[in-house]
């Protein structure tokens, strides 16, 4: 017994040399709220990590932890994080977002970047979101173009701004190609659960829609698409393996340049508290191919995606009254950042009630 | 066809009785060392990880006794449930009501401050899980309604309640839209009870005192006896004068108490403010914490401590050695079926029953 409790002690005291003998210059750590295999929202952080492993080799030590639940245990995961020696915490929901702001005020000397929150209380927080909205202005236009019934079905998660404010955006695509374009809504209140939003999709085919837009992480509704013969987008990441005859394009999250940006900041120690939205012209939303779809099509779609890179175009740009007819953006008047993250109304020809 | 039997054994080793979660734990850690081989990790080191490593640092242990407090809580009051033979499956539901009622002063009137607000709140949420329990208690008693469904459904709507609240009228107005509801202010927040080190609550002390109360009432007065004569014969219980009726509310009525008393200080303790989700499912791995403890609220206390272990430690062996967080459910699966395993083996033995010789074999 003696002996075995001596081998396991040096066991443990051959970890932890190892442990200390390949010190990185840096650690960064990622906390991700779904499994990093939903190929959706954690799967692409998941790629951002992999690619700063890829960019700094030894140099960086990278650390994750998935599935982590938005309330008592975010906390205790972003302490762990800042407890173990990383150097920069990636919290990747908006949930975690008090939980990085209390962890940051204990522990300065870490830096921590908040993915679509809004609070920056201590100046070793960053926050950083993309305009995805951008992307699902053209998937509008791709509907209203391809769609023979004139009718798409959109499963949603949570009805918050970041949601609502997509389905505006998809809906002013949608209109800018038919006036009279309609959505139909199916909120399935969580980021992943391939059952649910596999039903989602299935009651929405039935219905009589012809194309499936979603804002939910997983590939089930691609899946029942290619089941069932309808055009869908994909979220998130290129879901192409999963609806090969079925994706039109996709919205993907591309963090990785972000993600090694931030962490170079740390390696040369110039680091500084931001406040990041980027879009289709940094690069942090990239369209996947355009696909299953006629050529012109593709080329309208492309036409409009150069146009919002260069920044010639905004997707929310008056005219564009609310939903009750009245004036929100007069003719050539843009939304301000604010009007866009708090964005709970929807705009006119959506014939649909907003869950309050 | 070889058949295999359990027979109950006439008497069972007190020994092994007492020892056996110490060998279900054994079993576990030898099931879980061989999984991580095959996954080509290191065991010793995924053994550390999971059981060790938690418990080396102090904030640690903080965070330990703040994951066990609602498991406890919860899981104590369903010991009486379950050993009178009441099936309260809905404890989670308890819970959120319980977080609900408790929170209506700090939401609804944020500018109600004072050390008067807190326990208030304490009391709201012992009434909110308790009401919320009486519904299935209702039914079964008066109806005779299955309270294993009416239970679990419940805690369908009580998640939609209160998910609809921090959408709808409850949502902080200065939040963005965003669901949740304004966070608590100083006055409404469970204090820590060493702030120094780390962050646990006066929760675990609700806990453990929740657990002392119905051990001693389980085991050394009358009510105690009527709850496990109720549970194991109801007709003997008829017969001694004790109405099983009453003992459905009872039993219902104490332990959605005791959940929705976990569910407010989870709320006020460890969270700060009402959200779409408060618990991971705190109120069915109390379900695994009671039979892990035996119904035994002392045992729960323990059970409560280990369970929560293993979710810090599938945390750890996550950073460290880069493990699936589903390899930890895996691990909590193991240990709940070796404990299960073990009582079953105490109380029963395995007996191999041969099918009847063959004509042509010569007996022997």
């Amino acid at each position: 017994m003696k002996h075995i409790a001596k081998l396991t002690l040096a066991a443990f005291g051959a970890l932890a040399a190892t442990g200390a003998a390949q010190a990185a210059d840096a650690k960064a750590c990622w906390i991700y709220v779904g499994p990093i295999g939903d190929y959706g929202w954690s799967y692409q952080h998941h790629q951002g990590l992999l690619a700063v492993e890829e960019a700094y080799g030894d140099r960086v030590e990278t650390a994750y932890l998935e599935s982590v639940s938005e309330g008592a245990d975010a906390e205790r995961a972003i302490e762990r994080f800042a407890r173990s020696g990383c150097d920069i915490v990636f919290t990747t929901s908006f949930g975690f977002m008090d939980a990085t702001n209390k962890i940051a005020a204990r522990f300065p000397d870490v830096k921590f970047e908040h993915a679509t929150g809004y609070k920056r209380e201590t100046p070793n927080v960053a926050t950083f979101n993309s305009k995805f909205y951008q992307g699902r202005y053209i998937l509008g236009q791709i509907a209203a173009s391809v769609s023979e019934e004139g009718v798409a079905g959109y499963i949603g998660s949570f009805p918050i701004p970041e949601v609502v404010r997509g389905i505006n955006s998809f809906m002013l695509g949608a209109q800018s190609v038919d006036p009279d374009f309609e959505v139909k809504i199916v909120w399935v209140n969580t980021w992943f659960d391939p059952g649910r939003e596999s039903d989602a999709a299935k009651a929405l085919v039935d219905q009589g829609v012809d194309i499936l837009v979603q804002h939910t992480d997983s590939t089930a509704p691609m899946q029942v698409g290619e089941e069932r013969g309808i055009m869908a987008f994909g979220q998130a990441s290129d879901m192409f393996a999963f609806g090969p005859n079925t994706q039109l394009t996709s919205i993907v999250d591309d963090w990785a340049s972000y993600y090694i940006e931030r962490v170079g900041a740390v390696l040369d120690g110039t680091w500084e508290q931001v406040d990041v939205w980027g879009g289709l012209a940094d690069g942090h939303v990239v369209m996947a191919p355009y696909w299953n779809m006629p050529y012109e099509v593709a080329a309208m779609a492309n036409e409009t995606e150069k146009r919002i890179m260069v920044g010639d175009f905004e997707p929310f740009t008056g005219p564009i009254n609310r939903q009750d007819g009245t004036e929100w953006l007069a003719e050539g008047e843009t939304a301000t950042e604010g009007e866009l993250l708090g964005m709970n109304f929807y705009i006119e020809g959506i014939d649909d009630q907003l869950p309050e | 066809m070889m058949r295999v039997e359990l027979v109950r054994r006439s008497q069972h080793s007190a020994l092994f009785s007492a020892v056996s979660p110490l060998i279900a734990l054994a079993i576990t850690a030898l099931i879980g060392a061989i999984m991580f081989a095959a996954l080509g990790k290191s065991p010793v080191a995924a053994l550390h990880a999971y059981f060790i490593e938690p418990l080396t640092e102090i904030w640690s242990i903080h965070e330990l006794l703040i994951k066990a407090t609602p498991l406890i809580l919860i899981a104590v009051g369903l010991s009486i449930c379950f050993l009178s033979n009441n099936w309260n499956i809905g404890a989670e539901g308890q819970f959120v009501m319980g977080a609900i009622a408790g929170s209506v002063l700090p939401v609804l009137y944020p500018g109600l401050t004072g050390p008067l607000v807190l326990p208030v709140m304490l009391v709201m949420g012992l009434a909110g899980g308790a009401a919320w329990a009486t519904i299935p208690a209702f039914l079964k008693a008066r109806f005779g309604t299955n309270e294993i469904l009416s239970s679990l459904m419940l805690v369908y709507v009580a998640q939609l309640f209160l998910d609809w609240l921090v959408r709808g009228p409850w949502r902080n107005p200065e939040g963005f839209n965003f669901p949740e509801t304004r966070s608590f202010h100083a006055d409404a927040i469970l204090p820590e009870m060493f702030s120094a080190s780390g962050r646990a609550h006066y929760g675990f002390v609700f806990a453990i005192l929740a657990a002392l109360v119905v051990w001693f009432v389980l085991s050394r007065t009358l009510k105690g006896y009527e709850i496990r004569v109720l549970g194991e014969s109801p007709r003997a219980g008829r017969f001694a004068g004790f109405s099983a009726r009453r003992m459905v509310f009872f039993a219902f009525i104490v332990s959605g108490a005791l959940a929705g008393l976990a569910g407010i200080v989870e709320v006020s303790g460890a969270i700060g403010q009402l959200r779409p989700t408060i618990s991971p499912g705190y109120g069915f791995t109390a379900i695994i914490v009671a039979f892990l403890g035996r119904l035994n609220p002392l045992g729960i206390v323990a059970a409560g401590l280990i369970l929560a272990l293993s979710y810090l430690g599938g945390e750890a062996a996550q950073i460290s050695l880069g493990v699936s967080d589903k390899v930890a459910n895996v691990f909590q699966g193991v240990l709940l079926f070796s404990v299960l395993a073990a009582d079953t083996l105490i109380r029963y033995r395995v007996r191999i029953v041969r099918p009847a010789p063959a004509r042509l074999e010569p007996a022997q």
